[in-house]
Parts: structure tokens; C-alpha cells; sequence
């Protein structure tokens, strides 16, 4: 489903060359559930971009269900996004000026396919039936990410890319988020990838990669 | 198309939540397409009044038009073109009006007609029996201003020259008269067998002569004028018909709508501006959204859509507001031009325009829109996932050159719409160009100004308010550009009126002449001087005025030819290779009223040559006379040419001995040509006395004995002709004004936006300042230095291009001196003192809501 070999990630700062990942390689089966862990600053997120195609890597290539990243143009991945791809962000990132159920509905909508029936079931799903029509704003954190969870699983995706999901959350409701999380990947067979510094939240996850100062630490598949 | 189907319902979606935020880019749009659908619907209306009323306009389908009676050849033509058809004979001239019963005098424009005048159209008058009974007796009819001017009333005795006269009533509508005609004189009509009896066209009287001409209904009159123009050109006959006025009077007020339009396009350029603003802060709080749209898969072509969509939807919001505020402006420009029209002008609104005004405004909304919109083109989906990623994206795009080339075609292509001229709008284009680099510039220094040289000696409110001109996502430029602009157009107006009517300015000087007694004839001389020193009157003069035409320039004849612009010499002489000079056809043809002294006068300046010494030798032929500097170009003549006038049939022959430079705008008496003495003074002449009365009544007392005793004289009252001049320069440029208040409107406008888009970040500065411990004052304080800084440099850099703008103007347009009176600066200090108080404003939110509140609300 998911592989990179030889990921390297360098950037410039303050003329010096600073190597943020380095020559990380693995493959992610299908369905599976991996969970990317590491201190701040170790290059979760840096690769969880990478994987996602929404950065170029310095070196190194990713497969994305069989899709080499690196020979597509930013709107080629953009199109492979809106195909396969879904997103939760540690800050939601609804999209302030349309609702709750027009937040889920623009996948479908950007890749053409109907977009009536799956949306509302979604939101039925997260428990949220009820406040389809409330603004973001209008809408507690918990609320929110539910949303945006919806909205990652409108479009059918082959993989999920979470950055933190629950990072601004608090305990229980980011608890109930992980569930949703599982469950969906359960019943859509759905692969997930996480990223987060919580390691209770990790355990859930069926494969944990360890990073440390951008090198890949430890994995427990290997 | 599906990708179409997202873009249209994302862009409806969002413009349903945020239309709010794009309210300034329609207020700006709004008021620009506002003064160019009012200014364009009425020169619509205007041309089609003209086209309707071209007929009644000149009255008549053709006329030969002289300053002398007709000569017989131009009778033979008129004999001929009007066979089957009417004649009516008219004149034209000034003199002075009389009634005794009031003891009223006035300077009024006299027409002498025959029956039938106008052939077309119809001189409404009241009672409406008036103009049929014009005929019937030694009637008049007046202009109802000159009732009020005099005192009189319908039934009163008008004593003009040498005639006494009943007014039998008012003109209410005379076609194709303008207004402003009426500051130099009101009108009136009297029956043309009457025009001997006032004795008043004696011999070098200033008069037109016209045979107004009703053709047979078979007639091309375009093709008789064709025929006869160069034949009756040389006899100095004109010919007139109703196309050709019809082409003038549409060209020139084509030219006035057209560059009236051009200042509605300068406003609505400003409002481009506005729309750039806004655009560009609307999308930077875009970022997150965008940037997770492009997370979902959106293409970066179908965000751009998106958000263009939604600044296009706003701009035809706007255009569409325009054209109804243009509709309702377009009602009060007949009001405001009022004075300068020669026909009725209907309100209606014109398809045309308003077509004009859509297209426009829509294309301005997206152009302006297009450059801030690339960024959204780069934005890195990356940016929703890390914080620490710039969603501005830093690098250029491609697409930032075409773009601000396609702008730039663009500003030159709806320039020339306006004014139908390439080259025009190319110069226009680049001056604006100009003012907006200047503007720009003075911006950026002030922003790197103060980030270099903020003093850390100052007070803090004061530091704070100047750094905040250089803080991230600031509107420094915005405003400056907005306002600089603004006030550029307002001052540069301003200075123009100002030069022009300081020039003009003819009270200045206690010791100045303030009456003029024009038509002295040579018997008349003696009495009218000793009546007026029996006042104790001090007089200027006598100014002896002697009527002359060229006849030959070093001795080769003019005026043989028919060419329209020039005059070319036969190359009979042995003149330069090809024996032909241009020289322009005014000034050949021209009738001089030259004078003779021995002295230069306070209004000329010697430029070359010598001026004659006095008391030498006897004169002797070729004569010596000093001509004007202009005319001398315009003549193609030179220190040493002869020049041989036409004095009443006698030949003289001259050798132009000086030139001078001549200060036209004094009224004095100037003169193109000046003799020496000795020749002229038995020459058939008028002569002129100016004095000065101080009390006005004093002055109207005298214009009266001096009318009653020699009822030929003409005595002007120079303040009234100030107040006619400055009247008609006050509503030029109170039309000019009134289509520059539109860009002042936007530039409001602009400024506003600006002011609230800042003021999210604004509220959470002031919240975490007073959280601080700064009080409400503080903080005002420091908003008013932010905005007195930015409307200071606005109103230097608007002002330092206005003069410069000015002067140029005043230096190759108006050729006049300039000056700058010290008033600008109110201008400045109002721009200054406006720009805080909106800022002020617009800022109540930060002292107003507790800091909690806010801080809360992040």
C-alpha cells in the first residue's frame, strides 16, 4: 500500500544544511495501522508530509498504492490526494465558511462523485446527525475533529494520514476519537497512518515506528 | 464538468460566508463605474440632443457669416443658393442698454434680425406673442436678466444708441445659446430695419454680419459651401452649415465628455486599487483553508477559480450598484454643466453606458484581483499540516510578470476607450505610471525610514504607531497610493484654477483702471474727456485704435488663396528654395486694431530690437513697428520684414523694427502691433480712456452720463468682466471637481478597507497592550501617530506631484506663470487630519471590547 526507500529530507537554515530526516525505508501492507512516534523535533511530521506527497523529499522515493510520488506534478498528487487519500490535522482544519456537512462533502465534490447520501451517513457515524448545518465555529473541539474525520473517510480513502488527531483534545474525547479511528478501519479497511507523541494513543496502532532525530529508531514489524 | 461543478458551488459557498469581506473591493468598484456610467450616459445624451436639435441650433439650413457687411460678391452667392428658398439677415454687436425710467445702464449683446430668423427652432418668449410682434414697431425683446440688471419691467423704454425701443417681453429658450454667454452681456433681439436709427455701427464698429439661408428642399447645402467656401474665402464671407456645426459642437463636446470620463476612469482605477487590497488581504486569511482544499485533492487551478470566482461575483456586485449611483449622478451633471450647453440634454439612461459601465467595472474587479489571486496558486498543502510552513509562498510566480504586463494594457486600453486615442491614452497610462512609482516610492521609503530611523528618544505611543507602518501584512502602501493619489488629482485642480484666475486677477492694485470707455470717436474725444475729469477722475489714455489688414509680407501679396489651416506666399518673390513660408491663416487674415506711442507700457517687455527714441527724425516709409513675440512666429516674420497693412484702403509699408513679449492676461489695452508715432494719426480711428472708480455706484452712475451724452460709447465695467471670467472658470473646474470628488470617494474608501481589514489583528494588539497596562489613551494615541505618519507622507508625495503636475501644465498648456499659494497646505493638513480621524474610526473596537473578551475569543 504505502513504501519508501531511502527517504532523505534537508533544508537550508541560515546557510548550514540541516538534515531533518535521513534514509528512512519501509512498506505499510494494506489495512494496516501504523503508528509514527518520536520526540518533537524527530521528523514525524516532516515524514508524514512526505508520505502523503505534499512535499517533495530531497532524496528518496515514496510509492503510494503503487503510485511513484516523485514522477507527479504537485496537481497529479493533488488528484491521487483527492482519490486515496484522506487527512486528519492536530488543528481540524475545517474549513471555517461552510458547514459541517459541506466540510464533508468536499472530497466527494472535488473528484466529481455524488455527493447527498455518504456525507449525512458519515456524520450519523461520528454522532453529529444533528449539527450537520453548524459552522465550525459553532462546534467544540471533539465536534470538530469528528468532522474532519468524516471528511477524511468521504471519499472512500485507501489511506489516512493523521497528524496528531488528538493533540488538541482533551483525554476522553480524544479517546473517543482513537475508536472512531479503529473503527473505521475496521469497516472500510482503510489504511491508517499516525502521527503523535502519545504513547497510550500508539499502542493502538498495530505497528509502531520509532523516530529519533530523524532516523528511523525502531520498528516493531522488523 | 465536474471540476466546474466544485468550483461554482465552493465559490457560492464561501462568498456566502465571507462576501463581508470583500464589501470595500465592491464599494470601490461601485463608485468609479458610478462616474463613468453617469458621464458616459450623458455625452450619450448629449450627442443625441445635438443630432436631434443640429437644425434649430445654427436656425437656418446654411449662412454666410462676416465682420463686415456683406461685399457683392458674397450677395451674388447668396442670390443664387436662395433662389426658391428665404433670406434673414442678422447682425451681432455689443453696446451699452439704457432705460431711462430706472437710469440703468448695461453692456447687452445685440442681435438685429429680419422676419423669419430662425428659419428652425423656435425663441420662446414671454408673453409668447412677443417674437411674432418683434417686427411689428420699434420693439425689443430681452433676455429677463437684463430686467433685473436694469430695473425694468415688460412695457419700459429701452434707449439703445441713437433708438428708443419698447420691451415687449422675454426670451425664455433661444436655441443653441449657452449659458455662460450671458456673463459677458445679456441678449437682445430687434427688428433689423432698426439697426441704421441706433446709429450704432459707424464705421470700424465691431460686429458680425449674417444672411441666414432656408434652402430649397432639393439643396445639398454641403455641397453649395463646398462650391462657394473658396470663393468667398478670400472676401473673409464664412459659410456655415448645419452638418458642419453639427460636426463641431459633437466633436468639442465629445472632447469634454471624454476627458470628463477620464477622471471617472481615474477614480475608478483608484477603486482597482482597492480591489487589489482587498483581494490580497481577503486571500492571506484564506491560507489555511486553501491549503487544506489542496490537502483534498483540489488542483491548484480549481482553487484559484474558486477564489476568483468569488472577487468577480463581488466586482459585478459592485458594477451593478455603479450603474444605478450612475443613473441617479447622471440626473445632476445636466445641473453642474448646465451653463456650457447649447441644447436641452435629457436624464435618460443611455444602454450604451450602462453596457460600458458593466463591462468595465467587471474587468477592473478581475485585473486587480488577478495579481494578489497568484499567490493562491503556491500555496503548499504542506501548510496545513506544519505551522511553521510560510503559506505565503516567497518565490514569484511565472504568471507575476504577464499579469502586471496584461494590467498595464489594460489601464492604456480603457484609456483610450474613454478618450478614442491611442496616443493620448498611451501618455495618460504613463503619467499615471509616473504619479504611482512616485507614490510607491514614497511609501517604501517611509517604511524603510522609519524601520531604520525609528528614535528610540521618542515617546513609546509614538515608536509603536511608527513601527506598526512596517509590521508584517501592514497596509502602508494601500494607503499611500490611495490617498497620494487622491489628493494629486484634488490639488493638481486646485493649482490650475488658482494659477488661471490669479493671472486673471484684474482688482489687484489700487492704482489699476477699472473702467473702460471703448468707440471714442475723434470729435467725441475732448467732451467725454473733460465729462469724466469733471469727477475728478484720473485718466489713462487716450489710446488711439486704428483698424488694418495685412495686405503683403516683404512685399509678396496674401490671402489669394483658399488653402484652410495656412496661408501660402505665390512663389513669384526671390524667396527661400521653393519660395513658399508657411504662415498661419488666422494671422494673415486677421483684422488688427493697432495703436501708435512713443513708449512701452507696463504690460510688454522689449524681446529684440530697439524701440524708437523719441523726438528723432520724422518717420519715413517703411515705417517702424514692434510686433508681439507670438504673432511674429505665427507670421513666419522677423526683425527686418516688411510688412504692408491695408489701412481703410491705403497701403502703408512697415519694417518691424522690435518685438516684444506682451502679458495678455492684464486687462489692459495690448495690442499685436504698435506703430511709431507719426504715421497713423490721420488715419480714420476710435480711441479708448480707462480710469478707475472705486464705489461701485459711482462707476454705474458714470457709465450712464457717458451713454445719455454719446450713446455710440461702450463703457465696460473690468470687475464685472472679472466676475464673467471668474464665474466661467468656477464652473469649469466645477465640473472637473465634481468628477474628482469621485476619486476622492474611493480613496476613502480604499483607506477605510484598509483600516478594517487590519483591524482583527489590531483589537488583539490593543487587548494584549492593555493586558500590559496600557491605557485607552495610549493606544488612540498610537493609532493616530500610525495614521498621521501615513497621511503625511500621502499628502507630501500627492502634493509634491501635484505641483510638479501644475507647473507643467501652467508652463506648456496655459503658458502662464505659476505660483504656489501657501492654501495647498490646508489641502495637506486636511488629508493629514482625515486619514487619523478614519483611522481613529475605525479603531473604536480596540479600546472598546475588554482585552479578556478578546483574548478569550482566540
Amino acid at each position: 500500500m504505502l513504501r519508501c526507500e531511502g527517504l532523505t529530507q534537508t533544508y537550508l537554515s541560515g546557510g548550514r544544511e540541516l538534515t531533518v530526516l535521513k534514509d528512512i525505508t519501509f512498506a505499510l501492507e494494506d489495512s494496516g495501522f501504523l503508528a509514527i512516534v518520536g520526540p518533537s523535533g524527530s521528523g514525524k511530521t516532516t515524514l508524514l508530509g512526505l508520505l502523503a506527497g505534499l512535499d517533495r523529499p530531497s532524496r528518496g522515493s515514496v510509492f503510494l498504492d503503487g503510485a511513484d510520488l516523485g514522477g507527479m506534478t504537485e496537481d497529479q498528487r493533488a488528484r491521487l490526494r483527492g482519490d486515496k487519500v484522506g487527512f486528519v490535522f492536530q488543528s481540524f482544519q475545517l474549513i471555517p465558511t461552510l458547514t459541517a456537512l459541506e466540510n464533508v462533502q468536499v472530497p466527494l465534490e472535488l473528484s466529481g462523485r455524488p455527493a447527498d447520501e455518504r456525507p449525512r451517513e458519515l456524520l450519523a457515524r461520528v454522532g453529529l446527525a444533528e449539527r450537520s448545518h453548524h459552522y465550525p465555529a459553532q462546534l467544540s473541539g471533539g465536534e470538530q475533529q469528528r468532522v474532519a474525520l468524516a471528511r477524511a473517510f468521504a471519499n472512500r480513502p485507501r489511506i489516512l494520514f493523521a497528524d496528531e488527531p488528538t493533540g488538541n483534545l482533551d483525554s476522553a474525547t480524544g479517546g473517543s476519537i482513537v475508536e472512531l479511528m479503529l473503527e473505521l478501519n475496521r469497516d472500510f479497511g482503510t489504511t491508517i497512518v499516525l502521527v503523535t507523541h502519545d504513547l497510550t494513543l500508539a499502542g493502538r496502532a498495530r505497528r509502531i515506528i520509532r523516530l529519533a532525530d530523524g532516523v528511523l529508531a525502531n520498528d516493531t514489524a522488523a | 464538468m465536474t471540476s466546474t461543478g466544485f468550483v461554482l458551488r465552493m465559490a457560492a459557498r464561501e462568498g456566502r460566508a465571507s462576501w463581508r469581506r470583500l464589501l470595500v473591493l465592491t464599494a470601490a468598484v461601485a463608485v468609479g463605474v458610478a462616474a463613468l456610467v453617469a458621464i458616459n450616459a450623458f455625452s450619450d445624451n448629449l450627442r443625441i440632443s445635438v443630432k436631434d436639435q443640429a437644425r434649430s441650433l445654427l436656425g437656418a439650413d446654411m449662412a454666410l457669416v462676416s465682420r463686415r457687411p456683406l461685399p457683392p460678391l458674397a450677395e451674388a452667392v447668396l442670390d443664387t443658393v436662395s433662389r426658391g428658398g428665404a433670406v434673414a439677415r442678422v447682425a451681432q454687436f455689443a453696446a451699452m442698454a439704457y432705460v431711462p425710467r430706472t437710469a440703468g445702464t448695461q453692456l447687452v449683446q445685440v442681435t438685429a434680425a429680419e422676419p423669419g430668423y430662425p428659419f428652425y427652432g423656435e425663441i420662446v418668449t414671454a408673453p409668447a406673442t412677443a417674437w411674432s410682434r418683434l417686427h411689428d414697431g420699434a420693439n425689443v425683446v430681452v433676455e429677463p436678466a437684463l430686467l433685473a440688471q436694469l430695473g425694468a419691467k415688460v412695457g419700459d423704454t429701452l434707449s439703445l444708441g441713437e433708438s428708443r425701443l419698447t420691451i415687449i417681453g422675454v426670451t425664455t429658450r433661444i436655441p443653441g445659446d449657452v449659458g455662460v454667454r450671458a456673463a459677458f452681456g445679456a441678449r437682445v433681439f430687434i427688428p433689423w430695419r432698426l439697426l441704421q436709427a441706433t446709429e450704432l455701427l459707424g464705421a470700424g464698429a465691431r460686429a458680425e454680419y449674417a444672411a441666414y439661408v432656408r434652402l430649397p428642399a432639393d439643396a445639398d447645402a454641403l455641397k453649395l459651401a463646398g462650391r462657394y467656401r473658396n470663393t468667398l474665402r478670400p472676401e473673409r464671407v464664412r459659410i456655415r452649415t448645419v452638418e458642419e456645426d453639427r460636426n463641431n459642437l459633437t466633436e468639442t463636446l465629445d472632447r469634454l465628455g471624454n476627458y470628463l470620463g477620464l477622471v471617472a476612469l481615474m477614480a475608478l482605477l483608484l477603486g482597482g486599487l482597492g480591489v487589489a487590497s482587498a483581494v490580497s488581504v481577503f486571500i492571506r486569511r484564506k491560507l489555511d483553508s486553501i491549503a487544506v482544499l489542496r490537502c483534498l485533492g483540489a488542483s491548484s487551478g480549481q482553487v484559484f477559480s474558486v477564489y476568483l470566482l468569488q472577487a468577480v461575483g463581488m466586482g459585478l456586485l459592485g458594477s451593478l450598484l455603479g450603474v444605478l449611483g450612475g443613473i441617479v449622478i447622471q440626473q445632476l451633471l445636466p445641473l453642474v454643466l448646465r451653463d456650457f450647453l447649447p441644447v436641452a440634454v435629457s436624464s435618460a439612461p443611455s444602454a450604451r453606458a450602462i453596457g460600458l459601465g458593466l463591462v468595465v467595472g467587471l474587468w477592473v474587479s478581475s485585473i486587480f484581483a488577478l495579481l494578489p489571486l497568484l499567490t493562491v496558486r503556491r500555496v503548499p498543502p504542506l501548510a496545513a499540516l506544519r505551522r511553521d510552513v510560510d503559506p505565503s509562498p516567497s518565490r514569484r510566480d511565472p504568471l507575476t510578470l504577464p499579469t502586471l504586463g496584461l494590467l498595464a494594457l489594460s489601464i492604456v486600453a480603457l484609456t483610450a476607450l474613454q478618450v478614442g486615442n491611442w496616443q493620448t491614452a498611451l501618455y495618460f497610462s504613463l503619467g499615471i505610471g509616473g504619479a504611482v512609482t512616485v507614490l510607491w516610492l514614497a511609501s517604501l521609503g517611509l517604511t524603510r525610514a522609519v524601520r531604520r530611523w525609528n528614535p528610540a528618544r521618542w515617546p513609546y505611543v509614538w515608536r509603536q504607531g511608527l513601527a506598526n507602518l512596517h509590521r508584517p501584512s501592514n497596509q502602508t502602501t494601500t494607503v499611500v497610493l490611495a490617498l497620494g493619489f487622491g489628493a494629486f488629482l484634488l490639488a493638481t485642480l486646485y493649482l490650475v484654477q488658482h494659477n488661471l484666475l490669479r493671472q486673471l486677477d484684474l482688482s489687484g492694485g489700487t492704482g489699476r483702471p477699472n473702467l473702460v470707455v471703448l468707440d471714442i470717436q475723434p470729435d467725441q474725444l475732448a467732451p467725454a474727456e473733460s465729462l469724466l475729469k469733471a469727477d475728478g477722475l484720473r485718466l489713462t489714455g487716450p489710446v488711439p485704435i486704428v483698424p488694418m489688414r495685412i495686405s503683403a509680407i516683404n512685399g509678396r501679396p496674401v490671402l489669394r488663396t483658399g488653402d484652410d489651416s495656412v496661408e501660402v506666399d505665390s512663389a513669384a518673390g526671390a524667396g527661400g528654395p521653393g519660395g513658399s513660408q508657411r504662415r498661419a491663416a488666422w494671422a494673415v487674415r486677421r483684422e488688427y486694431r493697432s495703436t501708435y506711442r512713443d513708449t512701452l507700457v507696463s504690460s510688454e517687455k522689449l524681446t529684440a530690437g530697439k524701440w524708437w527714441a523719441p523726438g528723432a527724425a520724422p518717420p519715413a516709409s517703411p515705417y517702424a513697428v514692434s510686433i508681439e513675440v507670438g504673432l511674429a512666429s505665427e507670421l513666419n516674420v522677423t526683425l527686418g520684414d516688411t510688412i504692408t497693412w491695408d489701412v481703410q484702403g491705403l497701403p502703408v509699408i512697415t519694417r518691424i523694427t522690435s518685438m516684444r513679449e506682451v502679458n495678455w492676461a492684464r486687462f489692459e489695452p495690448n495690442f499685436f502691433v504698435v506703430f511709431e508715432p507719426g504715421v497713423l494719426e490721420r488715419a480714420p480711428q476710435s480711441a479708448l480712456l480707462l480710469t478707475r472708480v472705486d464705489d461701485p455706484s459711482a462707476r454705474g452712475r458714470i457709465q450712464r452720463r457717458l451713454v445719455e451724452r454719446f450713446s455710440n460709447l461702450t463703457a465696460v465695467d473690468i470687475s464685472n468682466v472679472q466676475a464673467a471670467v471668474e464665474k466661467l472658470v468656477g464652473q469649469v473646474t466645477l465640473a472637473i471637481r465634481f468628477m474628482a470628488l469621485f476619486s476622492l470617494i474611493t480613496g476613502a474608501v480604499v483607506l477605510a478597507g484598509a483600516v478594517a481589514t487590519s483591524r482583527y489583528q489590531r483589537v488583539r494588539e490593543g487587548a494584549l497592550l492593555r493586558t500590559l497596562g496600557a491605557t485607552r489613551g495610549q493606544i488612540l494615541r498610537v493609532v493616530i501617530a500610525e495614521y498621521a505618519a501615513l497621511g503625511l507622507i500621502a499628502a507630501i508625495a500627492g502634493l509634491g506631484l501635484a505641483v510638479a503636475a501644475a507647473w507643467a501644465l501652467a508652463r506648456w498648456v496655459f503658458e502662464s506663470p505659476f505660483g504656489v499659494p501657501a492654501s495647498v497646505a490646508g489641502l495637506g493638513i486636511l488629508v493629514v487630519a482625515g486619514t487619523a480621524l478614519i483611522g481613529l474610526l475605525n479603531s473604536r473596537d480596540v479600546v472598546r471590547r475588554a482585552p479578556l473578551e478578546v483574548l478569550r475569543g482566540e
